[in-house]
């Protein structure tokens, strides 16, 4: 048991690297990921990790792997995107998804043109798929730093991140800090995301976001305890699919989100919060 | 007597065509205004201009210098997302934004202030129940405990009755009755005549343009309603740019 569970975290430094980096990404990403879920923007993170592959390729193209630039141009390109799309869908009436697709899209083409031009065959597999098993220190350092500014940020919007949830035209008439509330919202996505890809490349990082998240909605009613719980399932998935990949040689960034997918598809069958059991196992009704 | 509201040749409107076209005139401090017309007159748009969601075409609305966090305004459609995870009592604490703001504590007096809130509205030992199980009437209700919280001096109220039951809107219409004994300025849209008769004692027929305002009695007569339902309510495509003074 011991040996299983437990000592291939002492044996490899890199698995204990590996670990850290997905617990990291666990208490920044899963809380975001709630909040999406709840303002029914799942796929926005979809779209956004598209959005910054471009970025993250760029600054590829300019300096190979470099930590740094990659980050960089991810956050740029993500946040050009999300912030514009944010505006002009405020300013308009276009809704936010139709605004978003139309940025990430262009974002997207430029990010693969630019490429292109360059006439390089660029090995993108590391942007794509991550590189859980060799984060190095300054890698760690950004993950970290990424989790404790997304959990502070979040502790100083939450009253106008619900309020903007549960009634956004209440929020309007009583403050003007929703729009500066929804883009703080916005960039913490985009950092996470980021952040995701260094570890589970720019495809898997909305995984961990989004999956923890929904599967704690069936099991909570309530917010807090909703997001604490997702952020107890992001760092269960990560261990599980790190222990997995070591055990079978799978792929580790792939397993940690399929660990995240099967515990889903477990509280989706067995939540008691409207969980697929209720329809089988019918209980009886009340008397008020 | 001094004027908590002042429409100067006000038109509001969507994409240049007015829902609400020259409208001049004053609304007392402390007076309770029941604002009644047809499907389409403008009642709701005017409600907007008067909070500020929608910027005069021409003219403008003089708020004698009030701030925002002295109008509490209900629309029509409130556009909460109830399936959110969020209890009745949270609900009600939002009223409590001007005092408590992003991150002022609430303190045990505020506290009190809550569960009195929910308790005058009758929603006694509801105060850990989500949002999502409420009826519309408990909704209502609920709602109407974050007016109260809100302590505004001008509350504006859209349709607040709509599809609501005698009882609740027996209850609520005495938590009208209450604000406007504090002296408080109220306007209410609302489509039930006979309720206006009754609660209300200046309406302003609105149908585009102000049919008539003043005194309920003088202002609700068959011919005065008659007129306004002939006013037509759809957007001309090819309307003429309006001549009238600007």
């Amino acid at each position: 048991m011991y040996d299983y569970l437990i000592s291939p975290f002492i044996e490899f430094e890199f698995m204990r690297r590996a670990l850290v980096g997905a617990f990291a990404l666990a208490l920044g990403g899963a809380p975001v990921g709630v909040f999406l879920m709840l303002r029914r923007m799942s796929l926005t993170g979809d779209a956004m990790a598209h959005a910054i592959l471009p970025g993250a390729a760029v600054g590829f193209l300019f300096a190979g792997l470099n930590l740094f630039a990659m980050t960089a141009g991810g956050i740029v390109a993500g946040v050009t995107v999300a912030v514009g799309a944010g505006l002009i869908a405020r300013s308009t009436g276009m809704k936010e998804d139709a605004s978003l697709a139309a940025f990430y899209l262009v974002s997207l083409a430029l990010g693969v043109l630019i490429v292109s031009l360059r006439g390089s065959n660029i090995d993108l597999l590391h942007v794509l798929f991550g590189t859980v098993l060799a984060l190095d220190d300054a890698t760690l350092l950004l993950l970290a730093a990424i989790a404790t500014i997304s959990l502070l940020a979040l502790a100083l919007i939450w009253r106008p991140l619900v309020l903007e949830c549960v009634d956004p035209n209440f929020l309007r008439s009583v403050s003007r800090s929703g729009a500066p509330t929804h883009l703080v919202f916005l960039a913490l996505m985009v950092l996470n995301l980021v952040g995701g890809f260094h570890a589970l490349g720019t495809l898997l990082a909305v995984g961990i976001m989004m999956l923890p998240a929904a599967a704690a909605r069936f099991w909570v009613k309530e917010l807090t305890a909703m997001i604490v719980l997702a952020i107890v399932l992001a760092i269960l998935s990560g261990y599980l699919g790190l222990l997995l990949s070591y055990h079978s040689g799978a792929a580790a960034g792939p397993a940690i989100i399929l660990v995240a997918g099967i515990l889903y598809a477990g509280s989706v069958l067995f939540g008691p919060v409207g969980g697929l059991k209720r329809h089988f196992i019918p209980v009886r009704h009340l008397e008020a | 007597m001094t004027a908590a509201l002042e429409f100067k040749n006000l038109t509001l409107g969507y994409d240049r065509h007015p829902a609400v076209h020259h409208l001049n005139g004053k609304v007392a401090e402390g007076a309770l205004l029941a604002v009644v017309g047809p499907n389409g007159a403008g009642k709701s748009t005017l409600l907007k201009g008067i909070v500020g969601a929608l910027d005069p075409l021409t003219g403008e609305i003089d708020r004698n210098g009030a701030k925002k966090e002295t109008i509490a305004y209900l629309p029509q459609l409130a556009e909460i997302d109830r399936s959110f995870p969020i209890d009745v009592y949270d609900l009600v604490a939002m009223g409590l934004w001007h005092s408590a703001g992003l991150f002022g504590g609430i303190g045990r007096a505020q506290k009190r202030n809550i569960e009195q809130a929910i308790s005058t509205v009758g929603l006694d030992g509801f105060e850990n129940r989500s949002i999502g199980t409420l009826s519309g009437g408990q909704m209502q209700r609920a709602l109407f405990a974050r007016l109260l919280l809100q302590d505004a001096r001008l509350i504006l109220l859209d349709e607040p009755f709509a599809a609501l039951d005698e009882n609740t809107i027996a209850d609520l219409s005495a938590l009208i009755a209450r604000w406007h004994g504090e002296r408080r300025t109220i306007i209410t849209v609302l489509h039930d005549l006979d309720l206006v008769r009754s609660r209300f004692p200046e309406s302003l027929l609105l149908a585009r343009e102000a049919v008539a305002w003043g005194k309920t009695n003088e202002v609700l007569t068959a011919d005065n309603l008659a007129k306004a339902k002939r006013m037509c309510e759809v957007f001309h495509p090819d309307a003429p740019v309006c001549e009238a003074a600007a």
